[in-house]
């Protein structure tokens, strides 16, 4: 297998020891998401766990976000999957949703009960805007972190760089669908590579 | 709305506008709030625009998948039932088309086309992921402190092992004493 983009040592990864164990981890890694569980899912899963490369985990969520669903629950099906089956994807995906739902709903019953007593929520109200802030900036943390395997990509960096500031620009400035930008810009560029991977192939074909 | 109401037919209501909207959710559960609106409460009257407007604020701060906002939804709308069977609606349908198709790929990992998939799409995947952050980033105008922590939160999430969780204590202590 050709090897698209430098991988990191994958002989130093570890893996999860039980089901029990695969849940546990989801439902640490849901409770800690506040604002997303995309900036957690990535400390946790790459960093301290070590069950998968940066490089898996941006290959994962590529395939994540093009489906419908949310892309974390696809995400930890994914994960799940490839550890122990549609058992595993069904328990993290069991973890991922659990324990956050269960703590949401105490949570919204408890604001129903408290919501006129004094200022609570006024306070409450401006500690979810903190939070809120504190989401933004880890969501942006975690991408300028996920950009790195990008520099021994097959396309090159500047043309990613170029690609994702097109994708960004089409989000945040243009407004487009979700759905347009994966089908205009997203085939085109998996074209792209697909001829570029293709004519490599073949050269080294031909070389040997 | 009581807890433990019992209510089958908002229940059947719910589920059947959820199990509708699954497959449309590419992007997630939340490019659909303005489709949700309309069906849940415009057309059917189960909930009103604050209760509407408060489950996605609260989903969003709150720990765990942003798709949660949907069970606070059915909570509003038919108490623990209506969350539960909520859920079950909008994920059976995508879980089901995720699995099969990431199945069907991760046993073609050596096909050309997935591979070029695999790599084409990450350039894409980190621009859509840095919108997504953009959009939740505080207005320059309105808040400048806030959009000065998320900054700070940026770099610290990206440049050292700080705890994610403490972040997020200290901006909601921040944010709750009215300095951000």
């Amino acid at each position: 297998m050709p090897d698209i983009i430098a991988t990191t040592d994958e002989a130093s990864l570890d893996r999860p020891r039980s089901l029990w164990h695969l849940f546990v981890a989801f439902s640490a890694l849901a409770m800690q998401g506040f604002g997303g569980v995309i900036a957690v899912a990535q400390r946790e899963l790459c960093e301290r766990r070590r069950w998968l490369t940066p490089q898996d985990f941006v290959e994962l969520l590529s395939g994540a976000q093009v489906l419908p669903g949310p892309n974390v629950c696809n995400l930890s099906l994914m994960i799940g999957d490839r550890f122990f089956g549609w058992r595993g994807a069904l328990v993290a995906l069991a973890g991922m949703i659990a324990a956050p739902m269960a703590l949401m709903l105490i949570l919204a019953w408890l604001l129903g009960e408290v919501a006129n007593v004094g200022h609570a929520r006024e306070v409450i109200q401006h500690a979810l805007s903190g939070i809120a802030a504190v989401a933004a900036g880890q969501i942006i943390g975690t991408v300028l972190k996920l950009a790195a395997p990008v520099k021994d990509h097959v396309l090159g960096w500047p043309v990613c760089v170029a690609l994702a500031s097109l994708a960004f620009g089409m989000m945040a400035w243009l407004h487009w669908p979700l759905v347009w930008v994966l089908l205009g810009l997203g085939s085109g560029t998996c074209i792209g590579t697909y001829a570029l991977l293709r004519r490599r192939a073949s050269s080294k074909g031909s070389a040997a | 709305m009581t807890p433990l109401m019992w209510s089958p037919d908002i229940w059947w209501t719910l589920f059947g506008h959820f199990l509708a909207l699954s497959l449309m959710s590419i992007g997630g559960a939340i490019t659909l709030v303005p489709d949700m609106h309309r069906r849940l409460v415009t057309d059917a009257g189960l909930l009103n625009d604050t209760d509407f407007t408060s489950a996605i604020a609260l989903a969003q701060a709150a720990p765990g998948p942003n798709v949660l906002f949907v069970a606070l939804m059915g909570w509003y709308s038919g108490g623990l039932g209506g969350a539960v069977i909520s859920m079950v609606g909008i994920m059976l349908p995508s879980t089901t088309l995720a699995l099969a198709v990431s199945r069907w790929v991760s046993t073609r990992r050596h096909w050309l086309s997935v591979q070029a998939f695999q790599a084409g799409m990450i350039p894409v995947t980190i621009g859509l992921l840095l919108a997504t952050g953009w959009h939740l980033t505080p207005p320059i105008q309105t808040q400048p402190k806030a959009l000065l922590l998320s900054a700070v939160i940026a770099l610290l999430v990206w440049r050292t092992k700080a705890s994610l969780i403490w972040l997020v204590a200290a901006g909601a202590m921040l944010g709750g004493l009215g300095l951000v």
